[in-house]
């Protein structure tokens, strides 16, 4: 079965396309070169006229796992405004803060998002986070495990284990964990918060361990490095929300030597203490540092106002965090000597003056930050908002004077603190396919994905050019998941179920688990076996399928 | 070893090792299994006696029936679409299964229009109406292990529900952070007649019980939160506790480094029982101001804590939702399963016991289906009665544990005739 999208006007910056006018052929689920010899063409779209992209990736969102599940079952009242009905095609769920998994998958496609990764995958919560995901139809997804505060890693840390073992037990993780990236969540911190600390800085000691986040920071992104893992270190650093904390997000690109890191949502950890409020915007400092710093990536993290739901492995910033609820309550827990996590609902005000300014803070680092393939479109969904707001936030992004006629109806304090309105930059449909496809599939290492060249998965994405970018993007003509037509004038209309990315490192397997299984044997409750997630439990039931994506092969030690 | 992914003969007698007992929600994976010859199994590592009763099950009768008559399996599922296609408002409950099985009742609600509920839902509402009032600071079972100095539980003496707790998370030989478990101390609060044996150390020294009825919990733990609250108390006495006794608590809890809060909400069975738990919160998250500490609710016994994880997911709620309408909607008192059979809410029932065949349907009149375990121990017959797969033992599985936190794989350890439960909705559903 071949199929032939015409003469639309394709955006696709793998291949430096920028706006050109191409046809397109697939053929089983493949972008392929032309129809072979003799070969009919089954089904034809004509797309002149419609912007052509591939199918957009979320590199960062809270979709499946413990502390999600926990937040849509704290928030009755939130799931209550937004019911989502049965259709010919869709199940019923709910949507807003924390959608179900069924709604995540449909309202993402109908964005035209054909893929989402969970940032916040704990490894010995992996079996849920996957249970999850493979309920959560039409993307694909994966996660990045996350390490750094569990016991077993700041054990090696501190006996000063060989880096070389360190990275047998990260490469044991991916593979427990079945994840594509290696996530580390306030380095050290979780920990701490254990034992009482309440706050970690970049070169702090942890009181049982006497080890610092730097010294997690560095050994974890040379782990990832050396493992050959595409997708470099993901880092939610020290002092999330702390007035101040953009002098240790600064520290943190240098604290990881060179090494490839990514610094998620940035703009949480991009504040200042100017001003008489002792609060302002770090971002020009950010976007200068991160300008300057090639090995360095950051996704945004923006926050858009109204009700969301905060839910982070972080429980040492939640719990400081609390205090702000709204409404107020909030879930705070230790995991298994393996993590935590916080999960505090919360609702941003424009007239809040520290929200409002984090809204300028977001959209300043957006725009000074020059380099589109290492800057991320997120709200960390649902940290900053939902990802709903996604097509608003391409507006904020677009359309200069759509985004000064919100600034002015900011709280006036915040106004007078930042420089947004002076800025004039205006995102283009390439730079946004940068950030939301190419940019996004190379960084987490989806070689297949992200693209229109042949050869790659046929996720593809049609919209009509509009000067309304919000209403373009919440409303695509087509997608194409795969190949298979999913989505037409942004409504379902064929419900599959995707895959899950994953890489698989190499690694001395016989080598690390003889000390892990002792660790289990002493301290855990549960068998090391029963810690594995395979790869037919994800299958199991038809809803997925574990894809392993290339890895470089294992480099040589670096130093 | 023997391990999920590996092809195993369910026939043949050995030994499988690092088996999961879903007998409650400790979920203890350290479990060493004998297969006989005719299938009889036997726990020879690590028993209680839960666990043992519930591995030596062998089913009396693998074969369906219809009003008590034996009939097969297409028979009844053809039934049972019969029942569930006619009735207007019909209510899934017991739930007493896993993941794959849930996932298959959350299906099979929406496409019938069903309201489901969990034959646990009471106690777990307990729990769960006040995650969802105030939230509330808790840890997990791993955590305990390795960190707690101080173990208050409340209302229980946890060992009648879940018999090997202390033997696996408080007298460890061994915890993580030099910590000699042996000085751990243990404090009962509230319940009478409770088997407190278990909380006497290894050294012997005995724990502290301060016992009182538990539907007077509410305000024993009233005044503890208010004395640790720095607020004048004026009484001498509590339930008849000893205030003096609280403010002795209260500041062993204050100098303790991580002191956990243990209780189960089925202990707690009395009127507004969320009251007693409220105030628990309150506790730990007052003692959180300077120290550490971290509440324990233990549930997870017959599935419900994987029930209501999977519902959330799948609909936003957790169980006592319902698919009557083309949303789904959440109702945790309206949609109690006593509730709605009392008011004639509902006109079919579809109990499910897959783990406990003491747990049995709830008396009705209306059309009823019961799909579970093949040894229910039923006094009236239902009007159809499938027979399925006991997770864990002649199937394959995942079930969350007490915690929350952590799923683990249920082994399949003998061979079977027996339908899965995901096989008998899902035959349902697509009939409908
Ligand atoms: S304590 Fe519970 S889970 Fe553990 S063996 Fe006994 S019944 Fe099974
Ligand atoms: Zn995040």
């Amino acid at each position: 079965m071949l199929i032939k999208l015409t003469g639309g006007t394709v955006y696709d910056p793998a291949h430096q396309i920028d706006g050109k006018v191409m046809d397109i052929y697939v053929r089983d689920g493949r972008i392929v070169e032309r129809p072979r010899d003799g070969e009919p063409v089954s089904q034809e779209y004509d797309l002149r006229g419609k912007v052509v992209m591939a199918g957009a990736i979320d590199m960062h969102t809270h979709i499946g796992g413990g502390k999600v599940n926990i937040a849509r079952t704290m928030l009755p009242e939130d799931h209550r405004i937004d019911p989502t009905v049965h259709t010919e095609f869709c199940r019923s769920g709910c949507g807003h803060a924390a959608p179900s998994t069924l709604t995540t998958g449909y309202r993402y496609a109908e964005m035209g998002y054909t893929a989402g990764f969970e940032p916040a995958l704990l490894p010995v919560n992996a079996r849920q986070s996957h249970l999850e995901m493979c309920d959560t139809p039409i993307i694909d997804k994966g996660g990045y495990a996350m390490i750094g505060s569990d016991d077993f890693f700041l054990r090696m840390l501190a006996a000063k284990q060989d880096q070389n073992a360190i990275n047998d037990y990260v490469a044991w993780i991916m593979h427990a964990s079945q994840a594509i990236g290696i996530k580390v969540v306030n380095p050290g911190g979780i920990s701490a918060f254990k034992f009482n600390q309440r706050a970690l800085d970049l070169d702090e000691q942890h009181a049982h361990y006497q080890i610092s986040p730097r010294e997690v920071l560095k050994a974890l992104s040379r782990a990832v490095h050396e493992l050959g893992v595409p997708h470099p270190l993901h880092v939610h650093g020290n002092n999330l929300g702390v007035p101040g904390n953009v002098e240790t997000t600064l520290k943190t690109m240098g604290a990881v030597e060179g090494f490839p890191v990514h610094l998620t949502h940035i703009q949480f950890h991009s504040y200042g203490t100017e001003g008489d409020r002792k609060f302002s915007s770090g971002a020009a400092a950010i976007a200068e540092a991160l300008n300057k710093h090639k090995n360095v990536s950051a996704d945004v993290g923006q926050i858009l106002f109204g009700q969301t739901v905060t839910a982070s492995g972080d429980n040492m910033r939640q719990f400081a965090n609390a205090s702000h609820a709204s409404p107020k309550k909030s879930v705070i827990m230790d995991i298994e000597c393996d993590a935590g996590c916080g999960v505090v609902p919360f609702k941003y005000k424009d007239q809040n003056f520290v929200n409002a300014l984090q809204w300028a803070i977001g959209l300043e680092i957006f725009l000074l930050t020059e380099d589109p393939w290492r800057i991320f479109l997120t709200t960390d969904h649902p940290n900053g908002a939902p990802f709903t707001s996604y097509p608003h936030l391409i507006k904020l992004l677009m359309d200069k004077s759509f985004r000064n006629d919100m600034f002015t109806k900011l709280n006036l304090d915040a106004q007078a603190m930042s420089t947004l309105n002076s800025i004039e930059r205006e995102y283009s449909l390439y730079e946004i396919a940068i950030m939301t496809r190419a940019g996004a599939a190379r960084l987490v290492g989806l070689h297949d994905r992200g693209h229109l060249g042949v050869g790659a998965g046929a996720d593809i994405t049609v919209y009509t050019d509009n000067p309304d970018r919000e209403a373009m993007f919440a409303k695509p003509d087509y997608v194409f998941k795969d190949g298979e037509l999913v989505v037409r004038n942004g409504e379902v209309v064929k419900v599959t179920w995707g895959s899950t990315h994953t890489v698989k490192p190499e690694f001395d397997r016989a080598g690390i688990e003889k000390d892990l299984k002792k660790y289990f044997d002493t301290y855990h409750t549960m068998n090391m076996e029963h810690f594995k997630v395979s790869a037919d439990e994800i299958s199991e039931g038809g809803h997925s399928r574990v894809i392993v994506q290339e890895c470089k092969g294992r480099r040589e030690k670096t130093a | 070893m023997e391990h999920l992914s590996q092809a195993i003969d369910l026939s043949s007698p050995g030994t499988i090792e690092a088996v999961t007992c879903p007998a409650c929600g400790l979920l203890c994976d350290d479990l060493s299994v004998e297969r006989h010859a005719d299938g009889a199994l036997k726990v020879v590592k690590n028993p209680c006696a839960k666990g043992v009763k519930f591995f030596q099950y062998i089913p009396k009768t693998t074969q369906a029936r219809i009003n008590g008559k034996p009939a097969d399996l297409q028979a009844a599922i053809a039934k049972a679409t019969e029942i569930l296609g006619g009735a207007k408002h019909p209510l899934l409950s017991g739930l007493g299964t896993d993941i794959q099985g849930m996932r298959a009742v959350m299906n099979l609600a929406e496409k019938s229009g069903a309201t489901i509920d969990h034959m646990n839902g009471k106690s777990s509402m307990r729990n769960l109406l006040v995650m969802q009032n105030s939230g509330w600071q808790i840890t997990t079972l791993t955590e305990v292990k390795n960190r707690v100095d101080l173990l208050l539980v409340v209302g229980t003496d946890i060992v009648s529900y879940f018999s090997r707790f202390f033997e696996r998370n408080i007298w460890n030989p061994e915890s993580m952070f030099g910590q000699d478990t042996s000085s751990r101390e243990v404090v009962y609060l509230g319940g009478r007649d409770l088997d407190t044996s278990h909380g006497v150390s290894p050294k012997g020294v005995k724990p502290t019980v301060l016992p009182c009825d538990v539907a007077q919990l509410p305000e024993v733990l009233g005044v503890l939160r208010a004395i640790l609250l720095g607020k004048k108390v004026i009484a001498t006495e509590v339930a008849g506790i000893q205030v003096a006794d609280l403010a002795k608590l209260a500041e062993r809890l204050q100098a303790a480094k991580y002191s956990v809060v243990a209780w189960t909400a089925s202990a707690l069975d009395f009127p507004h029982a969320e009251l007693a738990i409220q105030n628990i919160v309150g506790i730990v998250d007052k003692l959180n101001a300077t120290t550490r500490s971290s509440g324990l609710p233990l549930s997870g016994s017959e599935g419900d804590v994987g029930a209501y994880n999977t519902s959330s997911w799948i609909s936003g709620y957790p169980f006592r939702m319902s698919y009557r309408n083309d949303y789904p909607d959440y109702e945790p008192h309206h949609y109690a399963t006593d509730r709605l059979l009392a008011e004639g809410q509902v006109d079919a029932i579809v109990w499910i016991s897959s783990f406990n065949p003491a747990r049995l349907p709830p008396a009705s009149k209306i059309a009823n289906i019961v799909i579970g375990h093949p040894n229910l121990e039923l006094e009236t017959e239902p009007d159809i009665f499938i027979p399925v797969a006991v997770p864990g033992i002649e199937t394959k599985g995942i079930q969350f544990r007490s915690d929350s936190s952590v799923a683990l794989p249920l082994k399949q350890l003998r061979a079977t005739d027996l339908p899965t439960l995901g096989d008998v909705l899902s035959a349902i559903e697509a009939g409908l």
